[in-house]
């Protein structure tokens, strides 16, 4: 029998939500299993690094990496996987586009550690102690990781070859990758495996969107219970369907909940958030700059809203703090 | 003396504030000459994507014109801008870059005077806010710190 493709699972910066989305293959899982090799996977095997530095590189077939890179092991982890691996996919909004966690690039280390350290109201830290990569106690040496005051994508360290969207990817879009991996029918390289469409296009409410979308009142998720029948974006929710790559299937739509954007944004879009922003902004159906700028008070977040999962891969990808980020 | 000249990145509609700069070269107006300009069908063509591609790339503010409210060629384009714009000042506060880096200002199509002032004028403000420098190149860390290649501190 020939020997089984090896492949590798990997976690940087995340919730573990990533993982659990492999789980989610269910009993596809177990033919997964069987038909490959897994050399690594932190969160349910006991592998160390010494057994990934004693492969050839190029040994694996495929690394599954998810999360941001914001510390120095993720990216000594990634370097590592990158040599011994023929491929590898950027797993989940982290990997492909910095993610939740990447919103912490509206900060610097600093500034974080001051607050999670010192300052913030529930932190009993008498000494000050903070993390430092250093750490010396009776005689013994300790080391911690780096954390960098940049969060940042998979391919902003490493190169990637596929990109698996979602927060967290759903499981017909892993299994999808995953079989297209094994049986040899991968699209060319840098592809995000999904839908090539804005998510509209599959919406299920995509008939009761209007032709021309225009809104004296926006509003919050949490001010209403959507009709489950009308386009959400018709109803005044922030709906980022228009902007964001389809194929997850409309999940959140279907819970009444309006995209938020974790696929990312189309093949020709090259600032998620911006783009979003562009296209949301104008149907605030005012002309005056007061009633625009009234009815914008119900965006109080913009970073959070059009950013939520791609801060690190925008344009601008952090804050500006002066040359204070390095 | 410091030797910086800000850039600026101008966004004008062809119906009125292009033909209004057309007008100020005409007339022979002299004006900082520190801005680019690029000419686009309307205001409303104007992205976001546009702002930020620009200070990625270089510039140090970004000039957006377009027709007077109610002047617009195709009705309502001026008025997408507005809102587009005034979003993107909440954002820039977020960001940490100036709201004065970018600007939006209706010049009509014989306001060649206002091109003149409103550059001149930008160009100050620039000036007076020094460079923009939101280029990170990814792995900055990485050059800061030796840790992060190599796989140990220091």
């Amino acid at each position: 029998m020939a020997e089984k493709p090896k492949v590798a699972f990997y976690w940087c910066g995340s919730c573990g939500g990533c993982e659990e989305a492999v789980v989610d293959l269910a009993e596809d899982l177990l033919t997964v299993a069987e038909a490959v090799d897994i050399v690594l996977w932190p969160v349910a095997m006991d592998f160390k690094k010494q057994d990934v530095e004693a492969l050839p590189d190029g040994a694996i077939t495929a690394s599954f990496i998810n999360g941001t890179v914001r510390l120095s092991e993720h990216e000594e982890w990634v370097k590592l996987l990158r040599r011994k691996s023929q491929l590898v996919f950027a797993f989940g909004s982290c990997a492909h586009l910095g993610g939740i966690p990447g919103l912490a690039n509206l900060s610097n280390r600093e500034e974080i550690f001051r607050w999670y350290y010192k300052e913030g109201p529930t932190v009993h830290n008498p000494d000050g102690h903070e993390p430092t990569p250093e750490f010396r106690q009776n005689g013994y040496a300790f080391e911690l990781p780096e954390f960098w005051n940049t969060a940042r994508a998979l391919d902003q360290v490493i190169e990637v070859d596929y990109y698996i969207p979602g927060c967290p990817p759903p499981a017909h879009i892993v299994k999808d990758a995953v079989m297209a991996l094994l049986q040899g029918q991968l699209p060319p390289k840098g592809s995000v495996l999904a839908g090539s469409r804005a998510l509209c296009h599959e919406c299920p409410l995509n008939e009761t969107k209007p032709e021309k979308l225009l809104l004296k009142d926006l509003k919050r998720p949490h001010e209403v219970i959507p009709k489950p029948d009308e386009c959400l974006l018709a109803q005044g929710l922030l709906c980022l369907g228009p902007v964001t790559r389809g194929g997850c299937g409309a999940l959140c739509i279907n819970a009444h909940m309006p995209c938020t954007g974790c696929f990312g944004p189309l093949d020709h879009i090259r600032d998620f958030g911006a783009k979003g922003l562009g296209a949301l902004a104008s149907i605030v159906d005012f002309q005056d700059e007061d009633d625009i700028e009234r009815a914008l008070e119900k965006i109080p977040d913009p970073v959070g809203t059009f950013f939520k999962y791609s801060l690190p891969a925008s344009l601008v990808q952090r804050r500006n703090m002066g040359g204070k980020t390095s | 003396m410091s030797a910086y000249e800000p850039k600026i990145v101008g966004i004008f509609c062809n119906w009125c504030a292009y033909t209004a700069a057309d007008l100020a070269g005409i007339s022979r107006m002299k004006y900082a000459p520190n801005v680019r300009i690029i000419r686009v069908m309307c205001s409303g063509r104007f992205d976001p994507q546009m702002v930020f591609w620009a200070f990625k790339h270089g510039a140090d503010g970004v000039l957006i014109a377009g027709c007077h409210p109610g002047d617009c060629h195709y009705q309502e384009g001026n008025y997408k801008a507005l809102r587009r714009y005034k979003l993107l000042q909440k954002l820039l506060d977020q960001l940490g870059i100036e709201r004065e880096r970018v600007r939006l200002e209706w010049i009509s199509a014989s306001e060649g005077e206002k091109v003149k002032q409103v550059i001149d004028e930008m160009t100050e403000t620039l000036r007076r806010l020094g460079p923009l420098k939101i280029q990170e190149a990814p792995g900055e860390e990485a050059a800061a710190a030796p840790a992060a290649g190599g796989g140990h501190h220091g």
